[in-house]
């Protein structure tokens, strides 16, 4: 039988204190009576949650899990393990494996690699082109008939700048409600391209990324999901002038949601003049005023959701020059301390408006209906105890990922992940795996 | 003066007028019958060029030689960008030989950086030209010929001084080194390029900017000429080679309206009939030979400095004697 979680003086949203009954896979009571409710067969363990917020388990919408392929650099059970230790019930794998997460029989090996590791529920995104060569649809229909039953379609990595390409696959997957995420980019704006472009790109004498080159791709994106009358998702957005398109969009009443990064909304590009890789990520750092502008957006509703852009990568691909290295950064387990320090004792969001970009939000654009649910009775027990009067210095030898390239290493960050239920089974106990 | 030279931003305006100083002793050795001084006797001075550069790589063989150090040259052709050795395992190479100084050019801004500052090798980092970052050396070889020239081979004698540097700045590291380095010691430096080969940000550098050579010219001190490279011409940044050198170029009727005590510079190797005409790179102005001259001069203070403590040059000189 499965362990039963009386949770006491727990704060479900940072809101008053009340206990939490998680019983049989569901939130079976709520209320300073939870405890009384009716006996289960198995185990009953009592948690002491005062000073702990419940939120409800986060959903990330881009993570990078890397298998199959480069296993060397994290897998399905490794990148699952940092999730629920970040507080995720639920990831979504990025598509850019080795082979390319675009037939249904790779994503469903990822999805049942995803069931085998337990950790948290994983639903592999699909590729919008074969191979993400930006040439012709992959099967998108049939990784949306699999058991997979993918609904995020991303070449994530690469953008799909064709933009008869793109309007098709707006078009074509309408018929099962599926979502385009969009890696803005333009190609030839950004050939060769290593940080944000602007005085510091010319003075430390690297290639700028220039913001018009995501600026341009979105505009262009939201139109044509206008016209065609489909739905997109832009990935990570990290300048302020995509905010205001963005914005803008939304006004029109046009179909476009946006996610923005942890480290987009804390780090700025005054670190590449450290000429330190661990802090080459792409879509680069910005400046201040388009973390400014995130945060803002963030929290106005504009920018959709936090999804992380779990990015993980061997030692040896950052441990050398900046233009050698790849590109990205480690986020899972860090990205709710990051949330709570940028956007919350900013005074941006409170808890409830975390729990809707960081778990309601993500799972609605996902379609995911197991996840992102309200911490009632009656629902599933996906549920994250957290401390936010917690500090804690970041080390990257913790880390659960087989990969350490945190940009935060030695940073203090507020916050810590408690525990993590994923259908009230716990998944995190202590701050440690279960 | 710092442990290592990676950008002429480490430099003080103390320390960029103690390496002008040095260099002046360390050039008047060129004139005598025996051009060497024990100074860096059982020091190691390894070249690691990740790029074929025989100019910078003689001129930094020929300083550290002058000063009795032996020099090995590293030709570490293919970077981990090409999937050869990597910077690292190079570097753990070089320190485990045990080089006291690494010289570096590499193609990727930054690499001189990383090795100075990864923990991958103790010695000093000199960067001899990284991507289109900086070059160091070369700036301090331009603003002694300079300070030679025009400024009275005295502390501040660049002060006020204006200086035009022409040409592709966007991918120059030595219009980066150059414009810094000048500004501290007090010259007054127009940067001019047609707007496609300025970098983006450029109002935040301390540094004028003209689209007009003709406008900058009769002011000039001094002007040097950069070398446009042949694949820029392929990337669109200016319609034709011809026209180029008809907006920038500068030739024998440019050169006629630059004041009489005006000299004319270029880092090489030199384009001729592109960025500037053989008549002006062999006229009187030109001081371009002499450049490189002082190459050695400069890169053998900027080696002494950093190898043996910041004591006067003068005072070893003379003790040679």
């Amino acid at each position: 039988m499965s362990t039963t979680y009386l949770i006491k003086n727990v704060a479900v949203l940072g809101g008053a204190p009340t206990d939490l009954l998680l019983q049989d896979g569901v939130i079976a009571d709520i209320g300073p009576e939870a405890g009384d409710r009716g006996a289960s067969a198995g185990e009953r363990v009592e948690i002491d949650a005062s000073g702990l917020v419940a939120l409800p388990g986060l959903v990330d919408l881009h993570t990078h899990l890397r298998e199959p392929g480069r296993e060397d650099a994290e897998t399905v059970e490794s990148g699952t393990r940092a999730a629920a230790l970040g507080g995720f019930t639920a990831v979504h794998a990025m598509a850019n494996t080795e082979p390319v997460a675009d037939t249904a029989g790779v994503v469903e090996q990822v999805w049942r690699l995803g069931r085998e590791a337990g950790h948290c529920d994983v639903y592999p995104v699909g590729a919008v082109t074969v191979g993400l060569a930006g040439e012709r649809l992959a099967e998108l229909g049939a990784m949306a008939d699999s058991a997979a039953r993918v609904r995020v379609f991303s070449d994530d990595g690469q953008c799909v700048s064709d933009a008869v390409l793109m309007r098709r696959a707006l078009e074509y997957v309408k018929a099962f409600d599926g979502v385009i995420a969009q890696h803005a980019q333009e190609p030839r704006l950004t050939e060769g391209a290593q940080m944000n472009e602007g005085e510091l790109s010319g003075r430390l004498g690297l290639t700028g990324w220039p913001a018009v080159a995501e600026e341009a791709i979105i505009a262009r994106d939201c139109l044509l999901t206008a016209h065609v009358g489909s739905r997109l998702h832009v990935c990570h957005v990290s300048t302020a002038g995509s905010v205001d398109i963005v914005r803008d969009a939304k006004r029109k009443g046009w179909n476009v949601t946006a996610e923005a990064c942890p480290h987009h909304l804390l780090l700025t590009d005054e670190l590449a003049a450290t000429y330190d890789p661990i802090y080459k990520v792409n879509p680069p750092l910005r400046s201040q005023t388009d973390v400014d502008a995130l945060r803002a957006g963030l929290a106005d509703g504009t920018i959709d959701i936090v999804a992380t852009d779990h990015a993980p990568h061997p030692h040896e691909d950052k441990d050398c020059e900046w233009a050698a290295a790849a590109n990205g950064m480690l986020g899972l387990e860090t990205a709710l301390s990051i949330v709570q320090q940028t956007m919350v004792d900013t005074g941006l969001l409170d808890w409830a408006g975390v729990a809707e970009r960081m778990s309601y939000a993500p799972a609605r654009i996902g379609r995911v209906a197991e996840h992102g649910r309200p911490i009632e009775q009656g629902e599933p027990a996906n549920v994250v105890l957290y401390d936010p009067a917690a500090r804690r210095t970041i080390e990257a030898s913790e880390s659960a990922s087989l990969s350490r390239n945190t940009p935060y290493a030695g940073r203090e960050l507020p916050g810590r992940v408690v525990a993590t239920f994923l259908r009230g089974k716990a998944t995190v106990l202590d701050g440690k795996l279960a | 003066m710092k442990r290592h030279l990676l950008s002429a931003a480490d430099l003080t305006r103390d320390d960029a007028e103690l390496v002008l100083a040095t260099a002046d002793e360390m050039r008047s050795l060129a004139d005598r019958p025996i051009k060497k001084l024990p100074a860096l006797r059982g020091r190691t001075v390894v070249n690691l060029f990740f790029e074929d550069s025989t100019r910078t790589r003689i001129s930094f063989e020929a300083a550290a030689k002058r000063l009795s150090a032996d020099v090995i040259n590293f030709a570490a052709k293919g970077s981990s960008l090409s999937k050869g050795e990597s910077l690292k395992d190079t570097a753990l190479t070089l320190e485990a030989m045990g080089a006291d100084a690494v010289v570096v050019r590499h193609g990727s801004s930054g690499a001189p950086h990383r090795l100075a500052h990864s923990g991958w090798v103790r010695s000093s980092v000199v960067n001899a030209g990284d991507g289109t970052h900086e070059h160091p050396t070369q700036a301090l070889l331009d603003a002694f010929t300079m300070w030679k020239h025009l400024g009275g081979s005295r502390p501040g004698g660049l002060e006020g001084r204006k200086i035009a540097i022409v040409g592709d700045v966007l991918h120059s590291r030595v219009a980066r080194s150059n414009a810094l380095l000048l500004r501290t010691l007090g010259a007054e430096v127009t940067l001019v390029a047609p707007p496609t080969l300025l970098p983006v940000g450029i109002e935040g550098w301390p540094v004028e900017t003209s689209y007009d050579l003709d406008s900058v010219l009769p002011k000039a001190d001094a002007v040097m000429m950069l070398r446009v490279q042949r694949e820029r011409m392929h990337g669109g940044f200016f319609p034709t080679a011809r026209e180029y050198s008809r907006r920038y170029g500068l030739d024998g009727k440019r050169m006629a309206t630059l004041q009489d005590h005006t000299i004319v510079m270029h880092p090489g190797p030199m384009v001729r009939g592109m960025e500037i005409t053989a008549d002006v790179a062999d006229s009187d102005r030109s001081v371009i030979v002499e450049q490189v001259t002082n190459g050695v001069a400069v890169r053998m203070a900027v080696l002494y400095l950093l190898l043996s403590g910041n004591e006067p040059a003068g005072s070893m000189v003379e003790g040679e004697e």
